[in-house]
């Protein structure tokens, strides 16, 4: 009944000046050491598509996390449909008609789709219901969906579509979305502002996360721009650059990278050829026939949507998975390493830096002195007869922390409190320092802000100039356009060949990461 | 040969574990590994049988002894939901400290035997020769076992509560984000579990050996424990497993009996060799556990904020 109102309203006030859904005033929440939202200002109105731009640890999250309940602001007003509020719990948000698609999926892996969604219906339907309203909901806003099956078997892409289908059941009156491109092909995104758009015009106000400008301008008629956990300017993205947006929320001019020539030396550093891997795991992706070669001094991009065997392939690259039975499938400086582990493979001179930091490239628990002689141990003189050179080891830390700009407390500090942009510096740094002849590096600014991220990348392509040959293995377009000599995209467990970047077109590439070849 | 004897036998051995395995199931479906089932059936079977002998009443004497369960399993939830402790280490604990407290408890009550409790007849169907005494000539507790496991099978799969406790085992961070209270799924689970536990207990000392003996549960929380892991938290299976474990059990004493040369020893171990071969087999394939198995088992939820 509230909805048929709502939509009355809409009639109504069409073309007018609209009530606001919701206003927000003097939000205020801080975290032990951080201000993460200082004294914010939001007001999103019926049927608009507001745009929250921000760099990452900018507050655009915690700011959602308040608007649907999930975290309690420490001051300032709540207003939703003019009539001050205050949440405790997302199950309020949702009767007000919030609904939220997150940026990591908080969905069920082992129960169905339809499960998936009956599990967030506040309405108590049965199962039965919950897949025929499913039915009918996504033949209306073209998100198809079999509520059968389980949630493991399914692509980033139609996980999201659960998310949003959840939030849709709901009958929304505002829906958030917490950067839902970064996954998704950029035929699948075209996808999604199709949907977006048909639930702004029935009358659903959607506040939209993203740090993508291109995507914001197309899609948003309003902006807030957050930078450092407060409001820096409210603006409409049609009338602006992507280019006056991002200084915005970077607050200071930014350079563009230049590409140095590359080096005339056709040495192969790194040759895989024919690799074929069965996934360990039982969601993993199996790597087919996979082959390419990366020469000295040259940097080769691997695209593709998460999921597509690029943990696959990093752990077969790394030696994290070891192939005992293959003969010659990788090899680094024309030598044979199939059957070498981690430690072997690096003392060949090469380093990697893999997708989950924790676990993997770090140890949260230790300092960031222990973490910096994880890796640096063999090849710098940090061990002498089987003891720690104490003073060699603080000197390489302080040198990974001053070149790198890594912002930390001291040497001793431990890793679990660095954020994750400064803990990625920390480990591309710790690798870069030592001079690999081969590196192999899985999403390299990923989670970094837009400042931190040039200077990666540029640290990475001086790299090359000194004869390094790169992977990189990344979801980011941009990045890969920006620093990659050839590109190739892993999809369904196969690459494609590789393309030069001159002749790549961002079409293309799209098409390749949602399988299609050719056009 | 008898068999008659033989199957009632199995009958008694198996309810015990199938009452600790149902509860058990329900706490780990809701990811909380209590590893205590063994030191909350001692507790029961104290409480039920200290209540039997004061009251006299065998309805009383089991509420005493669920209850009881209840209240031990009470002691875990509130050391590993709210106070965050680790639930392995805290499991562990609570199995030693109700050995110790039920030996403390019972020292006065040793020598002492009762009366078992009585058969439900259920009318005509009781008098049928053979399947009447193998099917409706039991106390009221193996017609609970039957009922609880059905009962909750039904509940995890086809009700929207078992979905939600399903989603709270599977992600407690999904759950929460939601809206649901994973702490309150998780105490109620839990308290289930002491309960069903609680009830196995009564069951060994008011029914299957009437009197109390230190230690008397001999292993059977840990064969509960892990009958859960060989029936892949299914119900079916693990009512399944109860019986396969009940009758090796029974079945030790029977092959003496018959003159095959066994080592007794051997067949004691019978149980925990098959769940290691059961784990052993399931662990083989990934997706048969990826989709049963709880995948926050064990994991201590931090509430955010």
């Amino acid at each position: 009944m509230s909805q048929n109102k709502a939509k009355s309203k809409i009639g109504q006030l069409d073309g007018l000046e609209l009530a606001p859904l919701l206003k927000l005033s003097g939000i205020t929440k801080s975290f032990p050491g951080i201000l993460a939202n200082d004294t914010i200002d939001l007001t999103v109105k019926q049927g608009e598509i507001h745009a929250l731009l921000g760099e990452n640890g900018a507050g655009k999250s915690t700011l959602v996390k308040i608007i649907y309940g999930l975290l309690t602001p420490d001051a300032g007003t709540f207003e939703w449909e003019e009539s001050v509020t205050s949440l405790s719990n997302p199950a309020q948000a949702r009767a007000l008609g919030i609904g939220m698609v997150f940026q990591h999926f908080s969905l069920f892996e082992a129960l169905t789709v339809c499960e998936n969604i009956a599990i967030a219906d506040d309405q108590k339907l049965n199962l039965k219901t919950v897949a025929l309203r499913i039915k009918e909901v996504s033949n209306r806003y073209g998100l198809p969906i079999d509520p059968d099956r389980y949630v493991h078997s399914l692509s980033v892409g139609e996980k999201q579509r659960i998310e949003i289908l959840r939030c849709l059941l709901q009958r929304p009156k505002l829906l958030i979305l917490d950067e839902p491109t970064s996954v998704l092909t950029p035929q699948e995104a075209s996808n999604l502002f199709v949907t977006l758009e048909n639930l702004a015009s029935s009358g659903c106000a959607i506040l939209y996360i993203s740090h993508k400008l291109e995507e914001v301008r197309s899609l948003c008629g309003t902006a807030t721009i957050l930078r450092n956990g407060a409001v820096v300017a409210t603006c409409n993205p049609k009338l602006e650059t992507a280019k006056t947006m991002a200084e915005l929320m970077i607050g200071v001019k930014l350079h563009n990278i230049k590409r140095s020539e590359k080096l005339e030396n056709h040495d192969n550093r790194l040759q895989i050829n024919k690799l074929n891997l069965k996934s360990n795991d039982p969601f993993g992706m199996d790597l087919k026939n996979i082959s390419f070669d990366i020469q000295e001094g040259e940097v080769l991009g691997i695209a593709g949507v998460a999921g597509n065997g690029q943990t696959e392939l990093m752990a077969a690259l790394s030696g994290e998975i070891v192939q005992n039975d293959s003969h010659d499938n990788i090899t680094f400086d024309h030598v044979c390493v199939s059957g070498m582990g981690v430690a072997a493979r690096r003392a060949m001179g090469a380093s990697f830096v893999p997708e989950e930091r924790y676990g993997h490239a770090a140890i949260k628990e230790m300092s960031l002195k222990d973490n910096a002689l994880l890796t640096t141990s063999q090849k710098i003189n940090l061990v002498k007869k089987g003891f720690l050179q104490s003073n060699e080891i603080c000197d390489l830390t302080q040198k990974i922390i001053s070149d790198f700009d890594v912002r930390t407390t001291g040497l001793e500090m431990e890793t679990a409190n660095l954020s994750g942009g400064n803990l990625q510096k920390f480990i591309l740094g710790r690798e870069i320092l030592q001079n690999p002849r081969i590196l192999i590096v899985s999403q390299p600014t990923w989670g970094v802000d837009a400042g931190a991220a040039v200077f990666l990348r540029k640290s990475l392509l001086d790299l090359a100039a000194r004869g390094c040959a790169i992977l990189i293995i990344s979801q980011d377009l941009d990045e890969i356009f920006e620093i990659c000599d050839r590109i190739a995209v892993l999809y369904q467990g196969t690459l494609s060949p590789s393309i030069t970047r001159e002749s790549a077109s961002v079409h293309q590439i799209g098409l390749l990461m949602g399988g299609k070849t050719g056009e | 040969m008898d068999l008659l004897p033989v199957a009632l036998t199995i009958i008694t051995a198996s309810t015990p574990l199938l009452l600790a395995a149902t509860g058990e199931l329900v706490t780990e479906k809701a990811g909380v590994l209590n590893l205590g089932v063994e030191g909350m059936m001692l507790v029961g079977a104290i409480a039920a049988f200290a209540a039997a002998v004061s009251t006299g009443s065998g309805l009383i004497a089991i509420l005493v002894g669920a209850f009881s369960g209840v209240a031990v399993a009470a002691i875990f939830a509130v050391l590993t939901l709210t106070c965050l402790a680790n639930q392995v280490a805290t499991g562990l604990a609570l199995t030693i400290f109700g050995v110790g407290l039920s030996a403390l408890v019972g020292s006065n009550f040793v020598g002492i035997s009762l009366e078992p409790l009585p058969q439900l007849n259920i009318g005509v169907l009781s008098t049928i020769p053979i399947l009447g005494d193998l099917l409706f000539g039991h106390d009221v507790l193996v017609y609970l076992s039957f009922i609880m496991i059905l009962l909750v099978g039904y509940f995890l799969s086809k009700t929207r509560s078992g979905l939600i406790l399903r989603a709270v085992g599977e992600s407690h961070d999904s759950a929460h984000a939601l809206g649901y209270s994973v702490l309150t799924v998780r105490y109620l689970a839990v308290l289930f579990g002491g309960f069903m536990s609680g009830l196995a207990g009564s069951y060994l000392s008011l029914v299957y050996t009437p009197l109390w003996a230190e230690n008397m549960t001999a292993g059977r929380g840990w064969i509960a424990l892990a009958l859960v892991v060989f029936g892949t938290w299914r119900a079916g299976r693990i009512a399944f497993g109860a019986y396969l474990f009940g009758a090796i059990t029974i079945l030790q004493l029977h092959v003496q009996g018959w003159g095959i040369n066994i080592a007794s020893q051997f067949m004691t171990m019978l149980p925990y060799l098959a769940t290691v071969v059961v784990l052993v087999f399931i662990s083989s394939d990934k997706m048969k556990i990826r989709i049963n198995a709880p995948q926050s088992i064990g994991k201590v939820f931090y509430p955010p904020r």
